[in-house]
């Protein structure tokens, strides 16, 4: 029996090997996607009676760590897919229909994507033009989707929509639509700085004849409240960290082999070292403590739909994404110019572009503007260990 | 001091509630209906000023602003606090 953290590992190696590749190419990271399923990354988190493992947040977290330290786009990829999950997994058990998706994620492995950013929306994901639309038991849906990460190569797309054509933009609901029962077609290119190979192009989707069932029994308002949020923000930072842990380990070995050529001396460039570690210790700690705080709260509906929990979360997003930049950019300084080429074992430019797109992804000031707003509200509790 | 009336009029001065908010039932889902979490936001701002409280963090949560009665209730209490 091979642990959770060696399946990781080899699932890693995969996806090291061909990180450049599909950087250049700006391709999907098929081989590391095939290791995720060789090795049964991606029903993780499903429960046992519906075939899966049951796995927690925090392993999952894990997982995205050991990832983003081989591949950025590959770990955003299964980021991205635990993130719907773990939606499915809150507020899906009591759907036949999704209970049976479930089953099928885990046993055969399915890939699922996430459309909440929509044309002329950008990403508040609290809000939708589109909408569903019911004629009999069935529904139809078209959505100027502006980015789909990997929406071409997904089994199916959890996708945001109106409640009805007649619906406020914030009454949303959440739909599951499998590959075969949608047309996508490409209306922009993820030709991107970094993050290249999670291709996240544009597309129309449009779905017709599709089951009511398919829609999630709970209203997406409380989905984006108590799954999608935390883990949005607690996995997409473990990726970061990942993306970060790298170049600190780049830089440190750049450092220990300098000191080895000069016996007696520290480097210079240990004091900037020192600098980062500081820092990326200073990330950690921020993302281990909002895990715990995630686990501590056992799933408790109104203790993570809570103001205090959102700003926690939210504060959490804002520092690791500008954190993360600054670590590896920290590194790259450290390194010099073998970090700054493109051809040596220290080459630090993939993860630096990857990283750059953190503070966009729901862009910074947005995520401080809603927490400036939680804000108004929140009252202090000034207690070191319970908040 | 009629409480209940109080919140269907600070309601109804929600984009998603206008018009609507006499015509709920003390035990309609406000989030089904579309209140937002800078709705209940700015609900709950205009409940602390009209009834000259303030809502602590436990109370702070999707549940205390799901329903006319639970904002009822939660509110009946904190007057009383404040009034004790
Ligand atoms: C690698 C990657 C993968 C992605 N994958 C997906 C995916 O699979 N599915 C999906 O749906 N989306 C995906 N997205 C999109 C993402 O969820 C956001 O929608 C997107 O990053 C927002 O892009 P934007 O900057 O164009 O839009 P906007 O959200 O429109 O923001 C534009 C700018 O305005 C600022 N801004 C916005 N509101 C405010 C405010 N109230 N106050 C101050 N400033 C504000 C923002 O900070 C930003 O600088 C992905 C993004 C990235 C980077």
């Amino acid at each position: 029996m091979s642990t959770l953290a060696a399946r990781a590992e080899r699932a890693a190696a995969v996806a090291a090997r061909h990180a450049d590749a599909v950087d250049r190419e700006g391709r999907f990271p098929e081989e590391a996607v095939a290791a995720m399923k060789a090795e049964r990354l991606l029903g993780l988190q499903i429960p046992g009676q519906f075939g899966g493992e049951g796995a927690g947040l925090t392993q999952i977290a894990e997982l995205c760590s050991t990832l983003g330290q081989a591949c950025s786009a590959a770990a955003m990829v299964f980021a991205m897919h635990h993130i719907k999950v773990s939606s499915l997994v809150t507020h899906g058990l009591d759907s036949r229909w999704h209970g049976h998706l479930m089953e099928r994620i885990a046993g055969e492995q399915l890939l699922v994507a996430s459309s909440t950013t929509e044309a002329g929306i950008g990403g508040d994901l609290r809000n939708s033009l589109c909408a569903v639309e019911t004629t009999g038991d069935c529904f139809a849906l078209g959505k100027d989707a502006s980015v789909i990460s990997y929406g071409a190569q997904a089994d199916l797309i959890l996708a945001t929509a109106r409640r009805h054509p007649d619906s406020a933009t914030s009454d949303q609901v959440l739909v599951a639509l499998m590959a075969d029962q949608i047309s996508l077609v490409r209306t922009g290119d993820w030709d991107t700085l970094g993050m290249r190979g999670t291709c996240s192009d544009g597309f129309r989707l449009e779905a017709r004849n599709v089951p009511l069932e398919q829609i999630l029994p709970k209203p997406f308002a409380e989905i984006a409240a108590q799954s999608m949020l935390a883990s949005s923000h607690l996995l997409w930072s473990s990726v970061w960290y990942g993306i970060a842990t790298y170049a600190l380990d780049r830089a440190r070995a750049f450092v220990q082999a300098d000191a080895r050529r000069r016996p007696g001396q520290v480097p210079p460039t240990a004091l900037r070292l020192a600098e980062v570690s500081n820092a990326h210790q200073a990330m950690r700690g921020a993302i281990v403590s909002a895990l715990r705080r995630f686990e501590d709260a056992h799933g408790d509906a109104d203790t993570i739909g809570s103001v205090g929990f959102c700003v926690m979360l939210n504060n959490l997003k804002v520092t690791v994404s500008d954190m993360a930049v600054d670590i590896v950019r920290g590194a790259l300084a450290i390194v010099g110019l073998a970090g700054y080429r493109n051809d040596t074992p220290f080459s630090l430019g993939r993860p630096l572009r990857d990283v750059l797109s953190a503070p966009l992804m729901i862009g910074n000031d947005r995520i401080l503007a809603n927490t400036a707003k939680l804000l108004l509200v929140q009252k202090g509790s000034g207690q070191l260990m319970s908040a | 001091m009629n409480i209940a009336q109080d919140i269907r009029e600070i309601l109804g001065s929600n984009e998603a509630f206008s018009g609507k908010a006499d015509r709920l039932s003390e035990d309609d889902s406000l989030f089904d209906l579309g209140l937002d979490s800078f709705g209940s936001v700015q609900l709950m701002l205009a409940l602390e000023e009209r009834f000259n409280i303030e809502f602590p963090d436990e109370l702070l949560n999707r549940k205390s602003f799901s329903t006319i009665r639970a904002i009822r209730e939660a509110v009946s209490t904190l007057i009383q606090q404040e009034a004790a």
